[in-house]
């Protein structure tokens, strides 16, 4: 069996020159952003907690972009979908996405929607 | 013979032995679980954003619900699980090179790697065992409201989190047991906490410096505190001690919320378990060297799929339950 590694990340701007040596580098890499979102949950710096965007605080958006900068790699790099064919790939990751997004939607409303019926009903819950 | 069909069907797309996607059968059905795997997690994880949306207001600051680390006293939010996750993407790492390994047929290679990564993940499961006891046995103890509501108390000069062993008094009560000979019906009385409602109540009333901490979150993202008199007010509500976390009571806050954290985790947990089953399998047939013999490493590539997919599934919890 032939295995081919692509040795490439961020598009191109690192280039390895060993499996071996790319994974050391992406384990790094992973190393980096998960110190900074420790740092940054302890941190909690005044203005990304205290500006919203879309209804959420900066902050959480930074951990959720960075969460999924990270399953990126780990999917990509670690489940080498990097090298499977691009059918393979999209079918294993566009599929979950769509549904999950889907139901990230539907429940998140909902669940909003029940947080104000309890909050400006008349009938009192919290007692 | 003349009468034999001949079907040149060798290379052809019906001829068989064809691998859609250029994947084998045995990683297609592993990305099958996965995908259907995934979707169950995210289930889970999105019922919990349902939740904690409905009750956006009152939702437990998980920063201060998991502030310990094994032999070290103090306050060290987040700093643990962050080792775990450390710990897991490490134990990912050697399951790569495991599989790097496997490509160029080094078996010796191989069998570290397993190693280390079997080892990785035991420490981890290690770890969520240790974080599921700390949350159960609690930190400061609450009181319980009629509504189900929890209250904290706080130091009002210090303004750090005061336990019920701090001010609580110790009243000469007696409390009749009973008995397997006397009743009809017998049940054990089970887990006691360390103080009864009374003796905390009255502790409270006669330490002046002590206020109740509410579970709504007021507008810096803090927990509400009570002046004195409130707090004299709110603590009339109180109709029980609840000490550490189990599925109907939580002293740090709401109950689903330790309802989630046992769930979620727990299921991520007995992932993270299998596969360490799973790769010690996996692990003695290397040593045996059922895949020297097979002529390829295709098995360790599988169980791999399966384990970096429990951490990233980690990466998600890690994220949602901790850190947002």
């Amino acid at each position: 069996m032939a295995h081919e590694h692509k040795l490439e990340i961020f598009r191109g701007l690192l280039k390895f020159k060993s499996n071996t040596q790319k994974i050391w580098g992406v384990l790094i890499f992973l190393s980096i952003v998960t110190a900074v979102e420790v740092g940054l949950g302890i941190a909690k710096p005044a203005f990304l907690t205290s500006n919203y965007l879309i209804g959420m605080k900066l902050l959480n958006w930074i951990f959720i972009i960075l969460t999924l900068v990270k399953a990126y790699y780990i999917a990509w790099d670690f489940m080498h979908l990097r090298d499977e064919k691009s059918s393979l790939r999209r079918a294993v990751v566009w599929t979950p996405i769509f549904l999950i997004c889907y139901l990230i939607f539907i429940l998140l409303f909902e669940a909003d929607y029940i947080y104000n019926v309890f909050k400006d009903g008349f009938m009192a819950w919290d007692f | 013979m003349d009468a034999t069909v001949t079907t040149d069907t060798e290379g052809s797309v019906w001829g068989g032995g064809n691998r859609p996607l250029g994947a084998s059968y045995g990683k297609m059905m592993m990305w099958f679980f996965i995908v259907s795997d995934a979707l169950t997690f995210s289930g889970f994880l999105v019922s919990y954003g349902f939740s904690r949306f409905k009750f956006i207001e009152t939702w437990p600051i998980a920063d201060e619900v998991f502030t310990h680390v094994p032999f070290f006293h103090g306050n060290y939010p987040m700093i643990y699980v962050a080792f775990m996750t450390f710990i897991l993407i490490m134990s990912s790492v050697t399951m790569v090179l495991a599989v790097d390994a496997g490509h160029r047929m080094m078996q010796k290679k191989v069998i570290l790697y397993m190693f280390l990564t079997i080892i990785g993940g035991a420490i981890f499961v290690g770890s969520q065992a240790w974080e599921w006891a700390t949350f159960i046995k609690g930190d400061y103890g609450a009181l319980e409201t009629k509504g189900g509501r929890i209250l904290q108390f706080v130091n009002a000069e210090t303004g750090e989190r005061a336990g019920l062993a701090d001010f609580a008094k110790t009243l000469p009560e007696e409390r009749v047991k009973h008995t397997e000979s006397v009743g009809v019906w017998f049940q054990g009385e089970g887990y006691q906490t360390s103080f009864s409602l009374k003796e905390v109540v009255e502790g409270f009333k006669s330490t002046p410096n002590i206020l109740i901490r509410t579970e709504t979150i007021n507008e810096e993202g803090e927990k509400t505190v009570l002046n004195r008199q409130e707090s004299l007010e709110k603590l009339a509500q109180a109709t029980q001690v609840v000490e550490g976390a189990n599925l109907i009571h939580n002293e740090y806050g709401s109950r689903l919320f330790a309802d989630f954290f046992f769930f979620i985790t727990g299921f991520h947990g007995f992932h993270v378990f299998s596969g360490v089953v799973i790769n010690i399998i996996i692990f003695f047939n290397i040593i045996l060297g059922t895949y020297e013999r097979r002529g390829h490493y295709e098995m360790v590539e599988k169980v791999g799929l399966y384990w970096h997919f429990v951490d990233l599934v980690w990466v998600f919890v890690f994220t949602f339950f901790y850190l947002v």
